[in-house]
């Protein structure tokens, strides 16, 4: 077993591409679950309509990359407007499976040969983020410390990323605390109670779910930037769990939660990933029990099991604090 | 309080992971010509896209004859990327460059003398399909005498046949969806891959094991009834006990569900296989609609379980019990009604029709390890369209979206099919959200 390289594996996930986009729709799905109560199961959907938006409208309607996000963030608006009018009077599991079918709706359309001129059906688009890299600050080279670096492109993408996970975190926070974000943890707690004081609570719960979608809409720009592509199978339901349990890990409602809880999420991943994989090759697993292409599926059920271990024993994440997420209703 | 519950709880995890690894030396070798990468998104390593199949002649009478030295041209975007000859068996398979759309051109003055395909379709011989990453996909020529068939088949009637056969299928599945609802008030996210298990139970006895179908659903169906009985006893006693909420149980449920599925996946691979008995079979014509007779045996066990369920619901005494507690659970308590043990009976019953729903679903298209995740949105669209944790409602819901899903290719592009289901779902919740059988206090 290589420790130097399962540990550079470990950091370079940690602030790699994967956890910066994770973190930033995480912010968002903290604002739906953590902060208001909302399950939104299809979050994936918001990210997937940043990154369309932009891509459609870069390759499709020849408009620059910085138009492109704003076009992201409108469908994000549309989207989460379409999905609340239904369901936000009703139980939390409406919602549920309202936003995780919505999603599915998106990506069956996406991929379609129906929609293929201006989707670029299941192939996608690409190459619609050039904008972005011709303003890189970073000369040629690699930057890093140690064994972990990243060529000029990859930093560049990181140091944005994170800067703007910084930001959302900072909005976020500074609502969260705002007489607002009282009224969202109020509905959390106890939805009649805030409706008898008076508060529109349809409207709470829309603004936040509108404001969530565009964070995560932003989730989704990150990461078509940083691939250059937007493929519609990328977008897959199972990402939005991968989001909820990033989010759980960190601890819902809490202000670091969703960004330190992507960072372990993938970095977890990514070593077990590592540390499996040596194992299968240095024979320490037998052929038998476990095969090199099955130690992805592997990490998916850790996951799984990951999720379920984490909501039963320690629903609060690591950072949480019990009394702020009951959960109870 | 904890330890009280731990136990059971790895009790029956570990009851279901020994049902796993029971599969898995009896697995490995069917699995090995089939076996693929993760799908997942964030997967670095290269998934490995192919095509594969059998050429067969199948004659009117007689045992099918493989096709030997025929040719298959695969195109992406026009552009060929990859020929195929079939060998003495049939078979071909190939690797392609990735995901993506394709076209393959079965050519036809390559088959030998006699050979022909069955449907005299301008187009009969290409194919056009798309492949996900990692996919192993199936290529599926029909190749006999020329039939003439299609010619006399009634397209709204032949659809509104398969819409039925869909419908029963989902509403099987979602009965237990909506019981499980209706009496512990869980949204159980998990139910789609007891769907998957049942399949997958099924082809490990059919196909590996080498029995016949029929007994192998049977035994599927059993797997599903303990499995069911051991998740409740297991694990969401437990959690109900300890005063878990209903959201934090959901995405208990969640954890379960990938858990599961990825499980799966691990055991029985990526591809997509047909059971060794009834996978090609010969539609026959019954008035102006086509339909092979499995598919008919399907729709008539479908309906014959669906009675017996509604007998059992509205005549017996632990069916009236369990309306009774998905009506009003204390009220239901109070009266003397074991509530515990009509939700253990509910989650049994839910997982041996969820199991016997994969084994039809599996028949009637093949079996892999995330049938059952694709029929869950359609479960979800049943119930709720019928009316969440209404037994009654779960089955016209599903009838309504399984006719809904087929009749509606009338009008968009198959591949959409499902996107009509699901925004019908959503207008329901807008104008009536309680659903057709369903009552307005559940929801709010």
């Amino acid at each position: 077993m290589d420790f130097a390289v399962i540990f550079r594996d470990f950091v370079r996930a940690a602030i790699g591409d994967s956890a910066v986009y994770f973190a930033v729709a995480a912010v968002g799905l903290n604002l739906h679950f953590g902060y208001t109560g909302l399950l939104n199961f299809g979050h994936i959907g918001f990210l997937m309509v940043g990154a369309y938006g932009l891509a459609i409208a870069v390759t499709f309607f020849s408009l620059s990359m910085w138009a492109g996000i704003i076009v992201g963030m409108i469908w994000a608006v549309l989207l989460a407007l379409l999905l609340g009018a239904p369901t936000l009077r009703l139980r939390a599991d409406y919602l549920a499976i309202v936003t995780i079918v919505a999603a599915e709706i998106l990506r069956f359309v996406f991929r379609s040969v129906w929609a293929r001129e201006v989707t670029g059906g299941s192939f996608g688009l690409t190459q619609f983020a050039r904008d972005f890299y011709a303003i890189n600050p970073f000369p040629e080279g690699r930057y890093g410390i140690w064994v972990v670096n990243f060529s000029e492109r990859a930093t560049w993408v990181l140091v944005a990323g994170w800067a703007l996970a910084g930001l959302c975190t900072l909005l976020v926070w500074a609502l969260a605390r705002s007489p607002w974000g009282r009224v969202l943890r109020a509905i959390r707690e106890d939805e009649d109670a805030a409706r008898s004081l008076g508060k529109n609570v349809f409207a709470y719960k829309m603004q936040s779910l509108v404001l969530g979608g565009v964070l995560g809409a932003f989730g989704g720009i990150v990461l078509a930037i940083n691939t250059q592509s937007v493929q519609p199978d990328t977008y897959s339901p199972p990402v939005t769990f991968f989001i909820f349990t990033a989010l759980i890990l960190g601890g819902a409602a809490t202000v670091v939660g969703p960004i330190i809880g992507s960072m372990m999420f993938w970095a977890l991943l990514a070593a077990t990933n590592t540390a499996l994989r040596q194992a299968v090759a240095a024979g320490y697993i037998p052929d038998e029990l476990m095969s090199g292409t099955q130690i992805g599926q592997v990490r998916f059920m850790l996951v799984g099991l990951g999720l379920m271990l984490l909501m039963i024993y320690r629903p609060q994440g690591i950072f949480g604090d019990r009394r702020e997420l009951a959960l109870e209703r | 309080m904890r330890a009280r519950w731990i136990r059971p709880c790895r009790v029956a995890l570990a009851a279901l992971l020994f049902v796993q690894l029971l599969a898995v030396p009896a697995l490995a070798e069917t699995a090995q010509e089939s076996e693929q990468p993760s799908e997942a998104a964030s997967d670095a390593e290269e998934p490995a896209e192919s095509v594969r199949g059998t050429l067969l002649q199948r004659p009117e009478d007689g045992d099918p004859v493989p096709v030997d030295g025929a040719e298959i041209i695969i195109r992406s975007n026009g552009e060929e990327v990859g020929t195929i000859v079939t060998d003495a068996d049939g078979a071909f398979e190939s690797g392609v460059p990735g995901p993506g759309d394709y076209e393959a051109e079965l050519v036809v003055e390559s088959l030998p003398e006699g050979v022909a395909l069955t449907s005299d379709a301008e187009d009969a011989n290409v194919l056009e399909f798309d492949i996900a990453p990692g996919q192993s996909r199936t290529l599926l020529f029909r190749l006999g005498e020329p039939s003439g068939g299609g010619s006399g088949v009634n397209l709204p009637l032949q659809l509104t046949v398969e819409g039925l056969k869909l419908g029963l299928i989902i509403g099987i599945t979602s009965i237990g969806l909506s019981l499980i609802f209706g009496t512990t008030g869980l949204v159980n996210f998990a139910h789609g891959e007891m769907v998957s298990f049942g399949a997958i139970i099924a082809y490990l006895f059919n196909v590996t094991l080498g029995l016949h179908l029929v007994p192998a659903a049977i035994i599927a169906i059993f797997f599903g009834f303990l499995t069911g009985a051991a998740l409740d006893r297991g694990l969401w006693r437990p959690l109900r006990e300890r005063g878990t909420s209903l959201i934090a149980m959901l995405v208990v449920s969640i954890g379960l569900s990938l858990l599961w599925r990825y499980g799966m996946l691990f055991q029985f691979g990526g591809g997509t296989r047909p059971y060794a008995q009834y996978s090609v079979q010969r539609a026959v014509s019954i008035g102006p609609v086509q339909i092979a007779p499995k598919d008919l045996w399907s729709m008539a066990i479908s309906i014959i379980v669906l009675i017996g369920v509604g007998l059992l619901l509205l005549r017996t005494r632990i069916g009236k019990a369990m309306r009774a507690v998905s009506d009003n659970r204390d009220l239901a308590a109070s009266s003397g009604i074991n509530v515990e043990m009509v939700v253990l009976v509910v989650w049994a019953l839910g997982g041996g029709l969820a199991t016997l729903g994969g084994v039809l679903f599996g028949l009637a298209e093949q079996v892999s390890w995330q049938m059952g995740f694709q029929l869950l949105l359609l479960m979800f669209a049943g119930v709720i369209l019928g009316g969440l944790g209404t037994a009654f409602g779960a089955l016209v819901g599903s009838l309504i979206v399984g006719l809904f899903v087929q009749l509606s290719t009338l009008v968009v592009p198959p591949e959409l099919k499902n996107v009509g289901a699901f925004l019908t779902l959503i207008l329901v919740l807008l104008v009536r959200p309680q659903g057709i059988l369903g009552r307005a206090e559940r929801i709010g």
